[in-house]
């Protein structure tokens, strides 16, 4: 199994006619994934390399039975796609793009919340989900991931960084360790997503045996993700937390990513988890090698 | 981006927020011509971006033009906390019957809106929140839903101010309210926000944290943007559209994605060294943006050697290689480089660098072999 995305995900990908939205669109469809229509209210009718471009989220949906949706769309106009693809009956929102208004995260954030309870927003600022040999939505590479071989132990991966997180699926593989499903949680203030959202998802997914969650300086949400670790969760955790020696007051550039009045640091972060009994490795090689020794004592 | 007071007044006052009526100036002539214009007794203030003014002697009472011009030269190129200070606020002094605080920030946890509101002010909030947390009212507001009036009463009563600084208080906390969500700030903060003898409330400070992501909103921001305090390296870096933060070390970073350049900037620390910087030149690495990085972190003179950090994803190690070597022959470097290229295509890319292999560029398999190599070059 995997968490959030598989095999049968029909995504739409708004921004599709774009050169970012087309070149990682077509990237996703030849990894397998089902891209099945672009958005583009100028390019209606037209389609990109047979992939066909409706010109809204509501007629794709109805076209082709999109579930999910994938968002290229520039900063300024995520706050509309994203309330575009609600309305429009989207259950998974991922939305790639960078540089989004705090404010506007914070308002779409909680107005899917009240209006939408039922949808699941990934990112901004995130580099997408893949379901290794399933599903691969948004920038990740997908040959980087090993696909778990029927019956193996599998990890899941939960993480703020985008390289990091692909440094963790490449241990991972050199080792050859499969991954069931690995997040990309982005690292913007309010991210729609959280760490205790996967983590309760991988919890649940009897194919998940362990997780390994990167995180990084800022905000609360590896305390809080210790918190669930320690109280709810029986599978074994490995974290890596980057930005230990980042210097307070400096954002290490993920508008998440700033040490400020004390709050965030690196070294809180990893007493909380090392305090809920995850394993936590002092940089990310060192945490590869740890979850290598948890999947060969499984 | 920070706001300096003044600029931080003049968006409140853009918001209808009360400030005094003041000027910002650079001369001492000037200083004397604001405060002739709006009349004694003034308040000079230094303009620097960081806390303790007041103790550095950096904010004067005048009562006439002498005391101004003493003051104004005095405070004008004093040193601040490492901050030279170039700019100087003069305003209208302010009779003051009781000290409040007031701010809004995102409480990144509830994932809402944080007002807090205490009738404590003039003093460090986080000293209040240690020493008598129950004298911060806090109110959580759905950003859907924004402020009403009602709630602002709610949360004043809470504050237990002087019951004559309702009305001016609640009147103010809409509009810092408004100013915070309009003006898509990060952080706005009044501290001290205060009562006056005639039953005025009034903000007599200002700090104001914006976010650069809005800018596509809110033009004239850029006038914010330019008046950053940087260093010269951070300037030249931002020029670049570079994601630089500038350290004190002498081992140059540069790594692809914020996480690998954050846990780069780590590594350097757990072997032994000192980073000079934090840059992120995000997914290309082509010839381009690798040449300006490697401009940057040579114009740093405490730079002794060089880290390139990278993992392909999507982009391939042959282009990551062959845009070392491209910004190697472009950019004039006189220390070593040691390279871990890993990811997609390394091996490929590996053998492009092969034959370029030199005292000068030198290749290493894993994050930790690089970082103790380079290190090691530094120190020797």
């Amino acid at each position: 199994m995997s968490i959030f995305v598989d095999e049968n995900t029909k995504v739409v990908y708004q921004g599709l006619t774009g050169s970012q939205g087309r070149f990682y669109g077509l990237l996703n469809r030849e990894y397998g994934t089902q891209v099945v229509a672009g958005t583009s209210p100028k390019k209606a009718g037209t389609d990109v390399e047979g992939i066909p471009v409706f010109a809204n989220v509501a007629d794709a949906v109805a076209e082709t039975g999109a579930t999910a949706s994938c968002i290229f769309i520039p900063a300024p106009g995520v706050k509309n796609a994203v309330m575009e693809a609600a309305e429009g009956g989207i259950e998974f929102i991922v939305v790639i793009t960078e540089g989004v208004p705090a404010h506007d995260e914070a308002w779409f954030y909680n107005k899917l919340r009240r209006d939408y309870p039922n949808v699941r927003l990934l990112g901004p600022n995130c580099p997408g989900i893949i379901s290794p040999g399933k599903a691969n939505i948004g920038i990740t590479a997908g040959h980087i991931a090993k696909v778990p071989e029927p019956g193996e132990h599998a990890v899941g991966i939960v993480s703020r960084s985008g390289t990091l997180t692909y440094q963790a699926l490449y241990e991972l593989k050199l080792n050859d360790i499969g991954v069931s499903t690995c997040v990309g949680v982005g690292g913007d203030p309010v991210p729609g997503t959280s760490f205790i959202d996967c983590l309760e998802a991988f919890e649940a997914d009897p194919q998940t045996e362990a997780v390994m969650m990167i995180g990084e300086i800022g905000g609360s949400a590896e305390e809080e993700a210790a918190e669930f670790i320690k109280t709810k969760m029986t599978k074994p955790v490995v974290s890596y937390i980057a930005g230990v020696t980042a210097p307070p007051g400096k954002k290490m550039g993920h508008a998440g990513a700033i040490v400020s009045g004390g709050k965030g640091t690196a070294a809180a972060k990893m007493d909380a988890l090392r305090d809920a009994g995850a394993q936590v490795g002092n940089n990310p090689t060192e945490a590869g090698n740890l979850m290598v020794e948890v999947v060969r004592s499984l | 981006m920070d706001l300096f007071e003044y600029q931080g007044k003049q968006f409140f006052a853009s918001f209808g927020i009360p400030v005094s009526d003041g000027d910002a100036v650079t001369t001492v002539d000037d200083a004397v011509a604001v405060a002739d214009r709006i009349g004694y007794p003034v308040v000079v203030k230094a303009q620097v971006q960081v806390g303790g003014r007041g103790k550095a002697g950096g904010i004067k009472l005048a009562d006439n033009a002498d005391e101004v011009r003493t003051h104004a030269g005095n405070i004008l190129g004093m040193d601040i906390k490492g901050h030279t200070v170039e700019i100087i606020w003069v305003e209208v002094a302010s009779d003051i019957t009781e000290e409040y605080y007031a701010s809004f920030t995102l409480d990144r946890s509830a994932k809402k809106h944080l007002g807090m509101l205490s009738a404590e002010g003039g003093v460090e909030i986080e000293t209040v929140a240690e020493e008598n947390p129950d004298a911060i009212a806090k109110i959580w507001v759905d950003p859907v839903d924004g402020l009403t009036e009602a709630q602002a009463r709610e949360w004043v009563a809470a504050a237990n101010l002087n019951p004559g600084a309702t009305e001016g208080a609640v009147d103010i906390l809409q509009k810092l309210y408004t100013a915070y969500t309009d003006g898509d700030a990060d952080l706005v903060e009044i501290n001290p926000l205060i009562f006056t003898p005639d039953g005025r409330v009034h903000a007599l400070d200002a700090k104001v944290t914006l976010d650069g992501n809005s800018t596509f909103r809110h033009p004239d921001y850029e006038q914010y943007d330019s008046s950053q305090v940087r260093d010269e390296r951070e300037t030249e870096a931002h020029a670049k559209g570079l994601q630089y933060v500038g350290l004190d070390g002498y081992v140059g970073v540069i790594a692809n994605g914020a996480g690998l350049a954050m846990s780069t900037v780590d590594i350097v620390n757990q072997v032994g060294g000192k980073p000079a910087n934090f840059l992120d030149i995000g997914g290309g690495a082509n010839a381009d943006v690798m040449a300006g990085a490697l401009e940057v972190i040579t114009n740093d003179p405490n730079v002794k050697s060089i880290f390139i950090n990278i993992f392909g994803g999507i982009t391939k190690g042959e282009e990551v290689a062959n845009g070392i070597v491209t910004a190697m022959g472009r950019v004039d470097i006189d220390v070593p480089i040691v390279v871990r290229l890993d990811g997609t295509n390394a091996d490929e890319g590996r053998a492009i660098l092969e034959p370029h292999l030199s005292d000068a560029l030198m290749m290493e398999p894993t994050m930790v072999a690089a970082a103790e190599k380079v290190v090691a070059l530094a120190k020797s």
